[in-house]
């Protein structure tokens, strides 16, 4: 298993847009995503509903994992998409 | 001859032509809806009607602007959400039906959401969309909200959620008709604020058929289904007559005579300033700051209240933007500093009420707003909302001093404050009457309650004497009043609440044009006469038959 520590950039946070963006990007990975903050249980990551439930804020600390081929190759881009102020890129 | 002409409460002026899209209200699931006899099958039929919804979301991604499309787009990810489809299967495991289950399984998401507050909260509003939109899918009944819209459309529902009437189509919905609803209600402010011909309380309205051809009448309040070619020709030449003489005049709003009158917007948050700030308006006469409170799980802090006010008040350069403080209570309750159930939510704590006993609301937006004043050298001048008496007012004008704000005012929408003016506006530096609520208080009728909308018609005497009493302290005391109701935005009301004292009008940026109209065809003295007209009036109804009558007749011809 593959994992990943992360703070969140979206000045607003991960909501609807951004959290959108997010967890299309882990859909297309094809792969079990999971996304929670340490010492919590984790949720599904290609889950919208999973992933705004967790709230989680600008400037936060979440733990990315994931399983199966190509995980850590998965990771770093959902890093990558994380660490970008998403909210604030219109259009 | 026209056919069926049907009269309701115009709140948006203009008149337009269309046919008729009838809105489906959400339907809950039946009290009586059976356990599922077979669970997995039941679990199939409400994937079926998610994907549905879904797919139907997707479609109108694509005819969507580029706002709206990243929200259907996240709406429709909501639908096919595997976390919601699980909640769903576990609530049919339950014993309960399809229906009840997408509700339920709705509702466990919703509190999640409502619980972390700010911009999730919001989106419980997209949530809700998404259940609706499965119930009436596994009930096999009409999709609630507004269906895509192929052409210019008439919109008719029993009443519209704020949300859709944010998300309206505005190049497709030419009018708006609803059963219900009232002069202040949502559909009405917004149907106003976006330019769109609105009538509300129209009787019958969801009988209409959908496809029908009405003509809506703003001004007149009247809706004619199948209207001939005369009325629609007339319609047209007042459209063009209305259009070409609201082009003619514009700046600082003024009587013939050249007695200032200025004109303002009343605006609800950041998207509405920026569009006011566009328009001819002098600035703006009430800004409404709830929207950042209501949502929130935690007294925003200073600097991120100064960050919005600075939004706000940039569209505005040197034009004065009067600031209303927190109007919360108990039928608008705040997260934060909610004081319990009330009996009667109008007639409690809400408002300055509110505030002191919480002071440290106010006095930390006090605080942002003076930051964002400063950093943006704006004329920002703020007032607080349900004043009824002098040591009220006193106590706010030494908060706003304290924040080292210029300017302090005061709402005048308590009838008591009205007729203790005098008293009222010694404190501080200006009234603002709100007659909505003034009204509402005025004549013991719920605003809320569109049975009571005659009760609450602007043009009730008693109404206007009060107007006339808040207006007779101002002038003792040399303090300016203005007005920031909506009959502020009535070019017949404008002249005489002119005529009464008021010495500025605010409303929806789009009734501004048609109010400067109105006052540069009269004199101040004209004004006095009809506000004279107005006063010695019987009903509601003899005074602004009476006004139109006695106003000038270019006036009338284009309303």
């Amino acid at each position: 298993m593959s994992q990943r520590t992360v703070t969140i950039a979206s000045s607003v946070g991960l909501h609807a847009r951004p959290a959108a963006l997010f967890v299309e990007a882990a859909q297309e990975t094809g792969l079990d995503v999971e996304i929670g903050r340490a010492g919590e249980e984790a949720v599904d990551a290609t889950s919208i509903l999973g992933v705004m439930a967790l709230g989680a804020k600008h400037g936060e600390e979440v733990i990315l994992t994931a399983e199966g081929d190509g995980a850590d190759a998965a990771l770093e881009s959902l890093v990558a998409l994380l660490s970008r102020d998403l909210d604030a890129e219109e259009g | 001859m026209s056919g069926d002409t049907r009269h309701g409460v115009g709140v948006s002026p203009g008149t337009a032509v269309g046919p008729v899209v009838q809105v489906a209200p959400p339907v809950r699931p039946p009290a009586d809806e059976p356990a599922p006899a077979d669970a997995g099958a039941a679990l199939a039929h409400v994937l079926e009607a998610l994907e549905a919804v879904a797919v139907d979301l997707d479609a109108r991604v694509a005819a969507a602007d580029e706002h709206a499309a990243p929200i259907l787009k996240a709406t429709a990810m909501i639908a096919r959400d595997k976390g919601l489809a699980k909640a769903a299967g576990k609530h049919l495991g339950a014993g309960l039906g399809p229906a009840h289950a997408i509700e339920a399984a709705v509702a466990d998401y919703a509190a999640q959401f409502e619980a972390l507050g700010g911009y999730f909260a919001e989106r419980v509003a997209d949530l809700r969309d998404v259940g609706d939109r499965a119930i009436a899918a596994v009930l096999g009944v009409p999709a609630p909200g507004v269906p895509p819209l192929s052409g210019p459309s008439v919109i008719v529902a029993v009443d519209l959620a704020p949300a859709e009437t944010a998300t309206l189509d505005r190049a497709r919905v030419v009018g708006i008709v609803t059963a219900a609803g009232g002069r202040t209600s949502h559909t009405a402010i917004l149907a106003a604020q976006m330019g769109i011909p609105a009538v509300v309380q129209l009787h019958g309205a969801t009988d209409i058929p959908a496809g029908t051809t009405v003509a809506v009448d703003g001004d007149a309040g009247a809706v004619t289904l199948d209207p001939d070619l005369d009325l629609l020709e007339a319609q047209r030449v007042r459209r063009e007559r209305r259009a070409a003489a609201l082009a003619a005049v514009s700046g600082p709003g003024a009587t013939r005579d050249g007695h200032a009158v200025a004109l303002l917007a009343n605006i609800g948050g950041v998207d509405d300033a920026v569009a006011a700030g566009a328009q001819d308006v002098e600035g703006v006469g009430l800004f409404r700051t709830e929207f950042l409170y209501l949502s929130a799980a935690a007294l925003p802090s200073v600097d991120e209240q100064a960050e919005i006010y600075r939004k706000v008040l940039e569209p505005f350069g040197d034009r004065r933007v009067v600031v209303r403080t927190l109007d919360a209570g108990a039928d608008k309750p705040l997260a934060f500093a909610d004081l319990g159930e009330e009996e009667n939510p109008a007639l409690g704590r809400r408002g300055l009420r509110l505030c002191q006993a919480k002071p440290e609301l106010i006095d930390s937006q006090l605080a942002a707003l003076a930051q964002a004043a400063r950093e943006t050298g704006a004329d920002v001048r703020v007032m607080a909302p349900m004043v009824a008496t002098a040591e009220e007012a006193a106590w706010f004008a030494s908060r706003v001093a304290a924040a080292g704000l210029p300017k302090a005012g005061v709402m005048i929408e308590v009838p008591a404050a009205a007729l203790r003016s005098r008293h009222v506006l010694a404190e501080v530096d200006f009234g603002s009457l709100g007659t909505n609520d003034l009204a509402q208080y005025t004549m013991a009728a719920d605003r809320m309650e569109g049975e009571l909308s005659d009760l609450l018609d602007p043009w009730q005497p008693a109404v206007l004497d009060v107007v006339a009493a808040a207006c007779s302290g101002g002038a003792e005391t040399g303090k300016p009043v203005g007005v920031c109701g909506e009959s502020a935005g009535d070019p017949l009301l404008a002249l005489v609440l002119a005529g009464l004292g008021v010495s500025s009008l605010s409303m929806a940026p789009t009734k501004v044009p048609a109010v400067r109209f109105a006052l540069s065809r009269h004199s101040l003295e004209e004004c006095r006469a009809l506000a004279g007209v107005a006063r010695e009036a019987r009903s509601a109804a003899d005074a602004r038959e009476a006004v139109r009558a006695a106003a000038s007749e270019e006036l009338a011809a284009i309303l």
